[in-house]
């Protein structure tokens, strides 16, 4: 990569990252006002996560995502535009309406729609990843899910048959330390999640989640050893939910000096500090680029608002794929 | 032409299939082992040597290997997926229920789930967690199709009509309709044989068939228990009652317009089902022919609501047989 050229993916990272906590505190504020139906869960915190891992994907690779999926979507690149038409309801949106905050998705960005049961992602990446495989593809899947998930019975099964067979997914943990209301060392003796991986005879590594470069780096030696044929790698990136679980939760359960201790490793203050450190760009031209995301979110916002509902000849549309030709 | 059973008509559909289709594959527990089983009840016996790449064998992970199923449906592949007994579903429903029947709706029709999904079930000696019908559980989840052939020939055809669709397909099987021979046959086991054609063919995923015509009263019914039905047609036959039994052979969709057509030309049903009564497939039907045909009369026959027995005495009282069907329709027709 020339310097030019790095310059510009740094910045675009830094970007991103910018859009997907605006995206998600202007998404908040129109839930507060009552002009979004349903419920969301949110990603204010998580951003280098979603970013460091998407951005060291190729085109053809997939992602899984869960019930918290804005910023997944967005780091797929999934359109502001899309998405607040879906959470607006609108036929316009990534799933015409269909699917909402927790299934956001597109097939032909390669995000499947969030699969928001915890852990029901999990065994799919596996299957996906077979899938590619048997077709002789050499993309990978990037699987998304929580803390939470390290629990559920779908983890096991999944991780295990994608161990067997070598499979090309990255298992990406988002070890934000709270699985809903419940703090991961109430729920595990071992909180060290990527410790797992030994167990299941592939390479398991803990990475620093609010460090866009970090989750990056691991992401991209991640994928090259898939694409190797050496099979998954679970990666455990240690990040932190500054919102509640969903919309209506005001998290007591995080305790004062925790969210002290993360909000000062906010992983987009710290990532603006090491461009601004290099050289790349300054306190101002940071807020030039929050500003310009904030008017292209507001934009998407005013169309959102008038974007066309479905209509009820689309209610009962759409469960059934049309007949395959025999 | 040639005579079948349900295990060897399934297992050459399959193979057809994939020699068709090279995107088809078999995944699930105990298939492909060199000197194994092919599946619990040897449908899939020996495919392996002519398609070594393409018969997954699975760790016991009924919840992953459907999720891996959905995952490779939802990308260019077309599973076909198996438990060794239908009971095992209960572990894969989320994948089921949640991911292969809901992921066309709610991605706003961006994914077709192709995937086929079969499950043996019947009360067969085996104690209660081996022996349910599974039937009600799946009959009537949106984006789900579910079939229960009673036939080798409905058996073949309806498998590779599941094959080409483009929507997750349960096909239930019964364990005393394979006609399997050797170690794996079965005490109890019913002649479900058929003449399979050497052309290529299908059975339609939403047709009920008509197997034996008469006036006096529709007995609906699928797999073991469309056999046991016929039987008690030729019991009412020989006392001058004409049974019409219709083997209902898909359950989601139902065949509205062949169970309806019946039932106004008889006025009398008699809805015939394995599984306990309360909350039954035979529920449905009942409730939907009620609807759309005003004044008919039904009796449903159904086993107790207790989950299923070992010892013969008490599994034989539990499962329906010929006598309490023909049983049910001497009243309907009496009654009128």
């Amino acid at each position: 990569m020339s310097d030019g050229n790095k310059a510009d993916f740094l910045l675009g990272l830094l970007e991103r990252m910018i859009e997907i906590r605006e995206f998600e505190e202007g998404v908040r504020f129109l839930f507060l006002e009552g002009a979004m139906p349903g419920t969301i869960h949110q990603c204010q915190g998580q951003e280098a996560t979603a970013v460091g891992v998407c951005a060291a994907l190729a085109e053809g690779d997939f992602i899984t995502s869960t019930f918290r999926g804005h910023g997944h979507a967005l780091a797929k690149g999934l359109t502001m535009q899309e998405m607040l038409d879906e959470l607006f309801g609108a036929e316009t949106g990534c799933c015409r309406g269909k699917g909402g905050s927790m299934h956001m998705g597109s097939m032909a960005k390669g995000m499947v729609p969030g699969i928001a049961i915890v852990g029901g992602g999990i065994p799919l990446a596996a299957g996906m990843a077979l899938s590619l495989k048997m077709q002789g593809k050499n993309d990978v899947v990037a699987c998304f899910f929580g803390d939470g998930a390290v629990a559920e019975g779908a983890f096991h099964e999944g991780v295990n048959m994608a161990a067997i067979w070598n499979l090309p997914v990255i298992f990406v943990c988002e070890n934000n330390l709270y699985g809903a209301s419940t703090r991961v060392d109430l729920v595990m003796k071992n909180p060290r999640i990527s410790d797992r991986a030994a167990a299941y005879g592939f390479a398991g590594e803990t990475v620093d989640g609010n460090d866009v470069l970090a989750v990056y780096e691991a992401t991209r030696r991640a994928a090259a050893s898939c694409r190797a044929g050496e099979g998954p790698v679970l990666l455990e990136l240690l990040t932190y939910r500054r919102t509640g679980h969903s919309r209506r939760d005001p998290c007591h359960y995080q305790p004062k000096s925790e969210r002290a201790d993360w909000a000062a490793r906010d992983p987009i203050e710290r990532f603006a500090s090491v461009l601004e450190a290099d050289g790349l760009i300054d306190a101002a031209g940071v807020e030039a680029m929050r500003t310009g995301v904030i008017a292209r979110f507001e934009a998407a916002v005013e169309r959102a608002r008038v974007a066309p509902q479905p209509t009820l000849a689309d209610l009962e549309t759409e469960v059934f794929a049309p007949e395959a030709a025999a | 032409m040639k005579r079948q059973g349900i295990a060897e008509a399934l297992r050459e559909g399959i193979a057809e299939e994939m020699r068709r289709d090279p995107t088809v594959f078999c995944i699930g527990e105990d298939i492909a082992v060199p000197g194994g089983w092919g599946g619990a009840f040897t449908v899939t016996l020996g495919l392996e040597n002519e398609f070594p790449t393409r018969m997954i064998n699975t760790p016991i992970a009924e919840l992953g290997f459907f999720g891996v199923s959905v995952g490779a449906a939802i990308t260019g592949m077309r599973p076909i997926a198996d438990v060794q007994y239908a009971d095992f579903l209960f572990l894969a429903s989320d994948q089921i229920i949640n991911n292969a029947a809901k992921l066309r709706y709610m991605s706003g029709g961006q994914i077709a789930v192709p995937m086929v999904m079969r499950a043996p079930v019947g009360a067969t000696g085996r104690g209660s967690q081996h022996a349910q019908n599974m039937e009600r559980f799946f009959t009537g989840v949106p984006g789900l199709k579910v079939v229960a052939p009673s036939n080798a020939y409905d058996a073949k055809g309806l498998l590779k009509a599941a094959v080409r669709d483009d929507n997750p397909v349960m096909i239930f099987e019964h364990k005393l309709l394979y006609g399997s021979k050797g170690a794996r046959a079965e005490p109890g086991a019913v002649d479900a044989t058929s003449d399979i054609p050497e052309d290529d063919f299908i059975v339609p995923l939403d047709k009920a068939v008509v197997r034996r015509e008469g006036g006096d009263v529709t007995i609906i019914a699928w797999l073991l228990m469309a056999h046991f039905s016929m039987q008690a047609a030729e019991k009412l036959a020989a006392d001058g009652m004409s049974a019409e039994v219709i083997d209902a052979r898909t359950l989601s969709p139902f065949d509205w317009p062949t169970l309806t057509a019946s039932a106004r030309k008889t006025g009398r049903v008699v809805i015939v089902e394995e599984g306990s009564k309360s909350g039954g497939v035979g529920a449905e039907i009942a409730a939907g022919l009620a609807e759309r045909c005003p004044g008919v009369r039904i009796e449903r026959v159904a086993s107790p609501d207790i989950p299923v027995p070992f010892t013969p005495i008490l599994e034989n009282a539990y499962r329906p047989d010929a006598a309490r069907i023909a049983e049910a329709a001497r009243r309907l027709v009496a009654g009128s």
